[in-house]
């Protein structure tokens, strides 16, 4: 225990780790707040849709140099939520064609592009690192942990600011847009703030496991819980907690961060299923 | 000018229509009854009313200083997530959600008016139980709770009684002619119990084959043959 403890210590004086847990902990938290409104509209799969159109952007940006690959995947990535979202509103499964559409096509072409301009020695290395964020999140720099915080600060406002609103739509879109509810002001909000989230979830766990991390919080807050409100605290609660606990694992025992994260995910959704079947049977 | 004017109204799904040039208007303090068999479009026009679909053709107009965010709106059937985590209170001070605007949260006001509704719904024991494990009848009561914080001048019901117990039906019907008598609010309500829709509205929509439209007393003139005969008769 006391050799554990003295080994974090050590590694917490470098400053890519104090950045790597703080950042991580930025993003479990916002993605699990407006994941459970995702998995509620049966939006889960735009987390993925998205993730894979930032992995073309990220790679464009690699080809292209750009120094800032963060800032053009967030910009790509938010105007195509918009388009998605406002070609997808009426018709359900167009929207929903559209979205693999693009998904498998940004994930093709950005392996495209990588492969026939990139000139890194260590192509496979490059990809893998985009699609399961191995270690580029401890590879950030101090102005992507500034945009990453001053983000999930922007983020985290507009959730509270909007609570009852997104909890109106989400519940009942009809019924909000008959008493006047601007739906679709809201719908391209939501949207924008997803992209915004998709991006920054990216740099933690990577590409492919971006879902993960924006399901596995509130699916395991909703065995347990049955309001709104605390299905979001615990979602919240529960995504940083494994968020923590994963990074410090994967620090300690080296293993990649992402994979890391999204197995704690997985057992602490294994453990509130039984958590939520326990207390089912005890107030029946 | 009335609260709602529809004119020359078309309305239907995909560009064919169900129901032709619909007119009438409702003014401030009617209590519409909207009858038909099932599949003529009365849940159509309700939507079309509400903006939720555009009209084919022809026009809704709201007037007497009616705002969107004044309705309130009881949908024949809320699909509603299996899985959706909610408690029967936050789905009833969602109906507030219109009057805030854009102030974020819900005043102490809003809350007494969700917990009064509920009250007077009969629902007030279950706020803290999650909405979706309630039976069909106790979902339909909250559902008109919320309608109910939602509106000030015009309340739509789209089946209301589907589901309830004769008990609870009569105190509801009860509560709909206070909230029409009383505090002046407009109702317009889709039923099939035409014998009650005559007790207590004071105009008829009947659509179908033929349309009608006109006051209760009207239709009873010439609305019994008009509907045994199905043909002719009926003015616009
Ligand atoms: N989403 C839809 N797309 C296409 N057609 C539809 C749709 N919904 C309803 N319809 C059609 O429109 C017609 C009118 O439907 P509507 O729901 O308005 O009937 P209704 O009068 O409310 O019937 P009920 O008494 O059963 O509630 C029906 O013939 C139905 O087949
Ligand atoms: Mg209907």
């Amino acid at each position: 225990m006391n050799a554990i403890f003295s080994k974090l210590t050590m590694y917490m004086q470098y400053p890519f780790v104090r950045y790597a847990l703080v950042v991580g902990v930025l993003i479990a938290f916002c993605s699990s707040l407006f994941g459970v409104m995702l998995v509620l509209r049966r939006f889960s799969f735009i987390g993925d849709g998205l993730s894979h159109v930032a992995f073309g952007a990220m790679a464009i940006a690699t080809v292209l140099k750009v120094t800032s690959n963060m800032l053009l995947a967030l910009i790509i990535t938010v105007v195509c939520a918009i388009l998605l979202l406002r070609t997808g509103q009426n018709t359900k499964i167009k929207g929903d064609a559209t979205l693999a559409m693009l998904s498998v096509g940004a994930l093709a072409i950005g392996y495209l592009l990588m492969n026939l301009f990139s000139n890194s020695s260590n192509l496979s290395g490059d990809v893998c690192t985009i699609l399961f964020g191995s270690v580029s999140i401890l590879t950030l720099t101090q102005t992507e942990v500034w945009l990453c915080v001053v983000l999930s600060v922007v983020v985290v406002s507009i959730f509270v600011l909007f609570y009852n609103k997104i909890f109106a739509v989400t519940f009942d879109e009809n019924f909000a847009q008959a008493t006047g509810t601007k739906v679709e002001l809201y719908n391209l909000l939501i949207g924008i703030i997803v992209a915004v989230i998709v991006v920054l979830a990216m740099n933690l766990v990577g590409s492919l496991l971006v879902s993960a991390l924006v399901i596995f919080p509130p699916l395991s807050a909703m065995r347990i819980f049955k309001s709104f409100k605390g299905v979001t605290i615990c979602s919240a609660a529960l995504s940083v907690f494994c968020a923590l606990i994963g990074m410090l694992v994967s620090i300690l025992g080296g293993t990649p961060v992402g994979s890391t994260i999204v197995a704690v995910d997985i057992a602490a959704f294994v453990l509130a299923c039984i958590i939520g079947k326990v207390l089912r049977r005890w107030c029946a | 000018m009335a609260q709602l004017v529809c004119q020359n109204l078309s309305i239907g799904y995909d560009g064919k229509a169900i129901l032709n040039d619909l007119s009438f208007s409702v003014n401030a303090g009617d209590y519409l009854c909207i009858l038909g068999e099932n599949g003529s479009g009365k849940s159509t026009l309700m939507k079309t009313i509400l903006g939720l679909q555009s009209p084919i053709n022809g026009k809704v107009m709201t007037g007497d200083g009616l705002r969107p965010n004044e309705i309130g709106y009881l949908p024949q059937q809320t699909m509603v997530q299996k899985d959706f985590p909610a408690s029967v209170r936050e789905v009833v001070i969602s109906g507030c959600h219109g009057r805030c605007g854009f102030r974020p949260f819900y005043s102490r006001k809003e809350k007494e008016l969700a917990d009064k509704m509920m009250e007077k719904m009969g629902v007030g024991h279950l706020s803290k139980c999650c909405y979706r494990e309630l039976s069909g009848g106790q979902q339909q009561r909250v559902l008109l709770a919320r309608a109910l914080c939602a509106t000030q001048k015009i309340l739509l019901l789209d089946e209301p009684f589907a589901g309830l117990d004769p008990k609870v039906t009569g105190q509801l019907y009860e509560l709909i002619d206070e909230l029409n008598h009383r505090d002046g609010i407009t109702i317009i309500m889709i039923s099939h119990d035409i014998n009650i829709a005559l007790e207590h509205a004071s105009h008829i929509l009947h659509i179908g084959k033929n349309v009608f439209y006109g006051t209760k007393e009207e239709y009873v003139e010439r609305g019994a043959w008009h509907m045994l005969v199905g043909s002719g008769g009926g003015k616009e």
